[in-house]
């Protein structure tokens, strides 16, 4: 998307200005209401419960800056034992049904097994299946083994969950890896465990770092996976469900608010500016999630 | 890995050795990893550290065993099977690279899916017909104002994205720094529901006429001589304005998507258009938008998909109050707040049904196009 490749656009030629117009307002509108929550989680509670935060910007010197919001959401606030949780859930149920999608997609690709088309056709099939169908029988699961309000319990819940979309991604990258690099790799004496962790992994990274990232953000920004089986009590509670509890407790507190909603993004959104050009291949491909 | 190997006793000696060695390491990592979940879940375990120092190693555990436990078990049972006879290893190997994960879709999709819907008929209340969820789901009011917002829903918000997306993303294509433009609108995308819906609770903050106003849109209104309105709890603004929410997060996606469809255009399709004397504007509509219809289908319908199961906004703005619930909710609420298990399966079982015929629509059309990962 950032490619600066050759031009070959639908409209090669230049807007004037009611184009650059219609754009610098959509910019606008869109950054508006961020920009509103940014300025405000800056502001003493004084003001920023009195005023507009648009005062702010139009008198900056009068304003009285302050760190305070931040200090007060991430100890009081529990926003950084939230942020630890969300840390501890996203990057396992990131990372393990990464491993198992490749796994499975290099052998539903390369290794011949019997019912290996009719396996992959289901697992492609459950891609329909929203994951509200599988709430309450799995709730009831984790009620009697034990594994609601835990973290393996809410990791395997992602790995359920983002499997099929995983496994149907990386199946179409591995299944396209020329043929010839495996069969001279069996050659020299390989497994099909050593071309998997050598030849295949290495390979299809812009696969993997495109599901990686997708599924990082589905799993820091959800708020329903995590309400059922990770529930709301304060030692696993993680950052949506700890931002939308003080939303409901604090409404009016909008400089503490802002506070917590701007810890709750810092980290998605700097990893998405940093890895965009992954970011967007995910999204191509990942439009199908269930 | 010859087979003449194998027939020779010193080797064959060895690798016995290696067996048991490999078995002893298998079983050690199962242990370490049981172990290691045990502590996890233990909520005094790491008490004595102190509050930072107890919680940032609970961290530090959780990924271990998290990410090096997946690998060490894979790692493990691989070196296990190395030791069968080739034949047998030849049969089990495949399966021990799929089984991991068709374990796992088995028991979090399959077995929950027909579960609900063999329940969603079972669990009845006392005295009730098969159809008895179904009949209260349509009948009860709640219920067919859920349904009712959800239809509202579908119908504004993924039409609604996909104009603005266009429009944007063919505008910003004709500006000099598009991609920094681009990346203002798409940054909402990696914004939590959640999060978006504090910093539009924000904007729609309202405050007795008069007084300072600190609601950004009922600051303009009030500016302007206008009267602020509570759009969060006037029905049916509170809808619509939880919509807007939806809309300000997807334009980016569509955005993106119909931009790189938009570049695809070749150029001679549109000059020779030009030349015909076809204008700009008939240049996007009759051109344009005809080439890149796959696209515009694939945006729609993947926003059509979120906006069906939309729960985080109406969870967070008004959980449900104020005439706004939608079906999603319904069932979060079946499930937590009135513990009726057969009417949030029900629920479930509806939005399955809905979302079928628009996911069947995308992954046929993602196929024509050829769009894959």
């Amino acid at each position: 998307m950032t490619a600066r490749t050759l031009r070959r656009t639908g409209m090669p030629n230049r807007g004037g200005w009611p184009v650059k117009l219609s754009v610098f307002l959509i910019v606008v509108l869109w950054t508006i209401p961020s920009l509103g929550l940014l300025v405000s989680s800056f502001r003493p509670a004084s003001e920023a419960t009195a005023t507009g935060w648009w005062t702010a910007l139009f008198s900056p010197l009068a304003t009285d800056w302050t760190f305070a919001n931040y200090a007060n959401v991430l100890g009081k606030g529990g926003m950084f034992d939230a942020f630890v949780n969300s840390l501890i859930v996203t990057i396992p149920a990131t990372v393990i049904p990464i491993t198992l999608a490749a796994f499975a997609a290099y052998a539903f690709a390369w290794v011949k097994f019997r019912g290996r088309a009719f396996l992959f056709a289901v697992v492609v099939g459950l891609l329909v299946v929203p994951l509200q169908m599988s709430l309450v029988p799995l709730l009831r699961i984790y009620q009697a083994t034990g594994l609601t309000g835990s973290f393996l319990g809410i990791w395997l819940a992602h790995t359920g969950f983002g499997l099929p979309l995983a496994i149907y991604l990386l199946y179409n990258y591995i299944s396209q890896l020329p043929k010839d690099i495996f069969e001279s790799a069996y050659i020299d004496g390989a497994t099909p465990f050593t071309a998997f962790t050598r030849l295949v992994l290495p390979l299809s990274y812009p696969a993997l770092a495109a599901f990686a990232i997708f599924q990082f953000l589905w799993v820091w920004n959800d708020l329903l996976v995590a309400l059922v089986f990770l529930g709301t009590t304060s030692d696993v509670s993680v950052l949506t469900i700890q931002l939308a509890t003080l939303a409901g407790t604090r409404g009016e507190s909008i400089h503490l608010l802002s506070a917590a909603a701007f810890v709750s993004m810092v980290l998605p959104v700097v990893v998405f500016l940093a890895l965009q050009r992954f970011f967007v291949r995910g999204l191509l491909a990942g439009s199908v999630k269930g | 890995m010859s087979e003449a190997v194998e027939l020779q006793a010193p080797v064959q000696n060895g690798r016995r050795w290696g067996v048991l060695r490999d078995v002893v390491i298998s079983v050690g990592v199962i242990g370490l990893i049981w172990l290691g979940l045990r502590v996890l879940r233990d909520p005094e375990a790491f008490s004595e550290w102190g509050d930072l120092t107890g919680k940032l190693a609970q961290a530090m555990l959780a990924l271990v065993l998290g990410i090096a436990g997946i690998w060490a078990l894979f790692i493990v049972v691989n070196s296990l099977v190395e030791h069968l006879p080739a034949r047998a290893a030849e049969l089990v190997r495949p399966w021990i690279f799929v089984l991991p994960a068709l374990a796992v879709v088995a028991v979090y999709l399959v077995y929950p899916a027909i579960r609900t819907i063999i329940q969603s008929f079972t669990e009845v209340p006392e005295g009730g017909g098969i159809f008895s969820n179904y009949i209260e789901a349509f009948t009860d009011p709640a219920v067919q104002i859920a349904i009712r917002n959800n239809v509202i829903w579908l119908l504004l918000a993924p039409a609604a994205a996909v104009v603005i997306g266009l429009a944007f993303a063919a505008l910003a294509d004709r500006v000099k720094h598009e991609s920094l433009a681009k990346t203002f609108v798409f940054v909402p995308l990696a914004i939590s529901m959640v999060g978006a819906s504090v910093i539009w609770g924000y904007m729609y903050a309202w405050r007795v006429p008069g007084t300072d106003q600190v609601g950004f849109i009922n600051g303009v209104i009030q500016f302007f001589g206008g009267e602020p309105i509570p759009f969060l709890f006037e029905i049916p603004i509170n809808t619509y304005a939880m919509i807007v929410i939806m809309i300000w997060l997807q334009v980016g996606f569509a955005m993106v998507i119909l931009s790189a469809a938009i570049k695809g255009v070749p150029v001679e399709l549109t000059e020779a258009a030009r030349i015909d004397g076809a204008s700009e504007l008939q240049n996007f509509f009759k051109v344009l938008v005809p080439s890149i219809r796959g696209s515009i289908i694939t945006v729609f319908t993947t926003i059509a998909i979120v906006v069906l199961k939309v729960f985080d906004i109406v969870y967070t703005l008004t959980g449900g109050n104020l005439e706004t619930e939608v079906v999603a909710l319904r069932m979060y609420d079946a499930m937590f707040r009135f513990r009726n298990f057969g009417q949030a399966t029900a629920m479930a079982v509806i939005l399955f049904l809905a979302v079928v015929p628009i996911m069947i629509v995308n992954v046929r059309n993602l196929r024509k196009q050829g769009i894959e990962a």
